[in-house]
């Protein structure tokens, strides 16, 4: 099993996969009575790609709120880069290098892709708010070299044509794009993706799985990503934990899960088609 | 200027590019579009680049005769790679990058290319692909690093790395580049590129210097194109065109060259460059045109009405003060007026201000929109070309401008009619052969250098212009003896906005029957307007609503074939439209979208059958393949409709 390579592997594809970067110990997360995540353990690695699946209701989007910070387990701890990580804002989360997209689209709608993008690079920019309104000496240039960064993820998931764009104008297949494009523009270690295929046409899924793939190939981001779409899910990622009613019932390889009784019972038994 | 003894030693490419260092070194000969920002390198800058990439070249064993295939996008680097070949006595073979794999194949296979140099990862994944069946392929070049870390890079190299290597290895390959770019002359191949066809395979046309450069120089002459004029390259780069308006002119004038930053930024970058000199298919134009006309639309009543009276008048008076015609004083003035509250801002719009000299081939443009942009100010013109012919057959001198001639014969052009109407001719840039195929240079070529171009056409008296009508082959004869031109008919039915594609059988029939194909940009924004709900291209194309209008656009075009004497017997009887749109990828079009008729014709001969038999409904099945090349099915119950013929005209015609 993987545990017995706490030094990482490298998978048949070729990519280096490192030691543990964040492990979540014994969570639990209560809204009131209600028990949204149940002792829950899994471990996250660098460079690789894991995904948590799970029926609706299990607890997923939860389990990414409480990795970027926004809800706060009343039990158990979340280890990042070997350190035990207190109770934080998710502005200071964001800091440490974790950055998201959401299920349901949060871009800013009248603004342009390019802007929409360049905040993404907040956390990257020093300069006041009076040097940066007077364009003034280091701000200007500190623009000039975000917006270089920016112009390279713009390059890279393809999207030059829509720079200028207003979002509101965009379908939705590109707006999921540009979301990617903000989170990735923080230079993130670990990036969270909450249902990126949601609501994608086959062409689409596609093109959003071929970009994940070459965004963990490009630049190394580990990624964390829910989804429902079983085909993407098993041929993206590397490890897959399956949650059902806030418990987590299976946590392997995608070949593993696929084979795992109580998975199957619980998930993949009743499949639709 | 220098001497013509020194033109007389431009026998290559890269002479030329040594002599554009010499004259104009400092000023800019290529433009890219990278990151957001447009980059720019001097004629010596590129010099340099070529260089190394030429060294860089001789480092992996390119020999001289070896073939050197480029696929890709435009790109500075791509355009270099050529010219870098060319230097080591190589000869480039530029594909359509949108090729399916085994076109691919196909192509490398009988060049016997050595190298291949790739845009991107997805060129070089077909490459691969290709390389099981294809043996002759040795070394792989690629542009764009993205996604390529992970291959195996044995045979393989980053086209950085084969320059940074050239400029290491200087010292070992100067000598050697030296003499093999010195050795060039003009009987020298300059570029072999294959045709797309409409039938059968793709023939590789061979080119020499001569043919290259004596057409640039005859061509660039004819226009007066200079150094400081502007070009968009944003073509297919295996396309004849291109390798002359962006690399045979080019070098030639010392003009600069601009690359776009992807396809889909094309209209962009039109108009931040602003070209001086431009050419487009008719499809360009037709777009441009749509896009005006649905944006107007939407446009306040004021605007609307601005944009309308002025078109009017521009329509009345614009190709006559384009032409340097007699227009009145007070007409000129209100067309000043317009350039300035309604001309000017559209064509900046449209990145046209600046053209000096625009050009549109292969199909027959539409009047309407070959009117407009003239009415414009804009300089828009015909040309009549072939790959075999280095592009220049007939085009059309300022002031003798028409949408219905393609133009007097270009400088140093012969053009003879035979009797069966076919268009010959023969001229410095008849090319060389077909590559390793005798048979089809003879029967194309004869010994005196005359060239079939396979296209029907005739003189016209008084202004010696010449008209297409239509491919030789296709023109026939109906069942009662009179013309049967398919594509005169065709091109009145696109000359429509709605209609996109249209193909007209009747060969040794009756009577002509019509597929149709719509447009979708077109009718979609109609539909719109119309509250008109639908949920996919299928479900359009078989509305009533949609099926009533295109009845109204046949009418009226049998309507105006019926006025023609010689060809009122190929008014359209019946028609359908097709449930799906016709695609270079299902075989149906050329890749530069031409109609292949045959395959249609046994693609959809249920549907023919149909169409003759006076069914009103069919059901069918079509194969189509997808981008990745896989085959699906698309059913459909299709509506046939009649359309009204003309009959008083019929009669004469088949008198």
């Amino acid at each position: 099993m993987l545990d017995t390579q706490p030094e990482g592997y490298v998978t048949a594809d070729g990519r280096k996969i490192g030691g543990v970067l964040m492990e979540m110990k014994n969570i639990t997360l209560r809204f009131g009575g209600v028990v949204a995540i149940k002792d829950i353990s899994f471990d996250i690695r660098e460079g690789e790609i894991r995904a948590i699946i799970g029926p609706n209701g299990a607890g997923k989007s939860s389990m990414l709120n409480v990795i970027s910070g926004f809800y706060h387990p009343q039990e158990g701890e979340v280890w990042y880069k070997g350190e035990r990580r207190p109770r934080m804002r998710p502005y200071e989360v964001a800091r440490q290098g974790i950055a998201r997209t959401f299920q349901n689209i949060a871009l800013f709608e009248g603004m342009s892709v390019l802007d929409n993008i360049m905040t993404g690079r907040l956390n990257h920019m020093s300069a006041g708010f009076f040097k940066q309104a007077l364009w003034w000496g280091p701000a200007a240039k500190e623009e000039a070299e975000n917006r270089e960064k920016v112009e390279k993820i713009i390059d890279f998931l393809e999207i030059q044509h829509i720079r200028k764009t207003p979002v509101r104008r965009l379908p939705y297949g590109l707006k999921k794009r540009v979301e990617l494009a903000r989170a990735l523009s923080a230079e993130p270690s670990i990036l969270l993706l909450d249902e990126p295929m949601a609501g994608m046409n086959v062409e689409e899924k596609e093109d959003m799985s071929r970009f994940i793939l070459d965004v963990n190939d490009e630049f190394g981001s580990t990624i964390v990503l829910i989804e429902h779409d079983m085909g993407v899910v098993m041929d993206l990622s590397d490890r897959v934990v399956v949650m059902d009613y806030g418990k987590k019932i299976g946590d392997g390889s995608p070949g593993e899960v696929r084979n795992n009784e109580e998975v199957i019972k619980a998930y993949l038994g009743v499949s639709h088609d | 200027m220098s001497t013509t003894a020194t033109d007389a030693a431009l026998q290559s490419v890269p002479a030329l590019l040594a002599r554009n260092v010499e004259r104009y070194g400092k000023a800019t000969a290529y433009r890219e579009k990278e990151f957001g920002i447009w980059q720019s390198w001097t004629w010596s800058e590129v010099a340099e680049e070529v260089r190394a990439l030429a060294m860089g070249f001789l480092a992996l064993g390119m020999a001289r005769g070896d073939y050197v295939a480029i696929i890709g996008r435009n790109r500075p680097s791509l355009y270099w790679s050529m010219v870098a070949a060319q230097s080591v006595g190589a000869i480039p073979v530029p594909l359509y990058q949108d090729a399916a794999a085994e076109e691919m194949a196909y192509v490398l296979e009988h060049c016997g290319a050595r190298f291949v140099v790739c845009g991107d990862q997805e060129q070089v994944d077909k490459v691969l692909e290709v390389q099981e069946t294809v043996k002759c392929i040795e070394e792989l070049m690629y542009l764009d690093k993205r996604g390529m870390r992970k291959y195996d890079h044995t045979h393989m190299n980053w086209l950085m790395d084969v320059q940074a290597e050239g400029r290491a290895g200087h010292q070992r390959f100067e000598a050697e580049l030296e003499k093999r770019t010195a050795e060039l002359t003009y009987d020298h191949t300059c570029v072999m590129l294959y045709t797309s066809g409409t039938t059968g395979k793709p023939k590789g046309v061979v080119l020499s210097n001569r043919n290259i450069i004596e057409t640039s120089r005859a061509s660039a002459e004819f226009d007066g194109l200079r150094q400081s004029d502007e070009i968009l390259a944003y073509l297919p780069m295996a396309w004849v065109g291109d390798f002359i308006f962006a690399i045979g002119q080019a070098y030639w004038a010392g003009f600069c060259v601009n690359c776009p930053e992807s396809d889909k930024t094309m209209m962009t970058d039109l108009r931040e460059i602003g070209p001086t000199y431009f050419f487009a298919p008719p499809r360009i134009f037709e777009t441009m045109l749509t896009q005006v006309m649905i944006r107007m639309e939407d446009a306040s009543k004021l605007k609307l009405r601005l944009f309308k009276n002025y078109m009017e008048h521009a329509r009345k008076v614009g190709p006559a003060i384009l032409d340097g015609k007699e227009v009145s004083a007070a007409d000129r003035a209100k067309y000043a007026l317009g350039n300035l509250l309604v001309y000017g801002p559209l064509k900046n719009t449209l990145g046209l201000s600046r053209i000096r000299v625009a050009y549109t081939a292969g199909e027959a443009i539409g009047p309407e929109i070959f009117d407009f942009f003239r009415s414009l100010g804009i300089n828009l013109k015909q040309l009549y070309g072939q790959t075999e012919a280095s592009v220049f057959i007939t085009q059309q001198p300022d002031g003798e401008v028409r949408s219905d001639t393609v133009g007097v014969p270009s400088p140093g052009v012969e053009v003879k009619i035979a009797e069966n109407g076919e268009v010959f001719y023969r001229s410095p840039g008849v090319f060389v052969s077909y590559y390793k195929n005798p048979e089809s240079t003879a029967s194309t070529k004869d010994e005196e250098g005359w060239v079939a171009t396979g296209d029907a056409g005739f003189f016209e008296e008084g202004t010696g212009h010449l008209r297409i009508i239509d491919r030789a082959k296709d023109v026939g004869k109906m069942a009662d003896g009179s013309l049967f031109a398919p594509k005169y008919v065709e091109n009145k039915l696109k000359f429509y906005p709605n209609i996109l594609e249209a193909v007209v059988f009747g060969n040794g029939r009756d009577r002509c029957v019509a597929f149709i194909n719509i447009d979708l940009s077109a009718v979609g924004n109609w539909a719109e307007r119309n509250n008109i709900a639908y949920s996919s291209y299928q479900e359009l194309t078989g509305h009533p609503k949609v099926l009533a209008m295109i009845q109204d656009h046949v009418e009226e075009t049998n309507a105006s074939i019926a006025e023609d004497k010689m060809l009122s017997g190929c008014q359209v009887h019946r028609f359908l439209v097709l449930h799906k749109e016709l695609d270079a990828d299902d075989g149906e079009l050329t890749r530069t979208r031409k109609v292949r008729r045959r395959i249609i014709e046994e693609k959809f001969a249920d549907l023919i059958d149909a169409l003759y038999s006076g069914k009103s409904e069919i059901y069918t099945e079509t194969e189509v393949t997808y981008e990745d090349g896989r085959k699906g099915k698309i059913t459909a119950t299709l509506e046939l409709r009649d359309a009204k013929v003309h009959r008083a005209a019929q009669k004469m015609a088949a008198e």
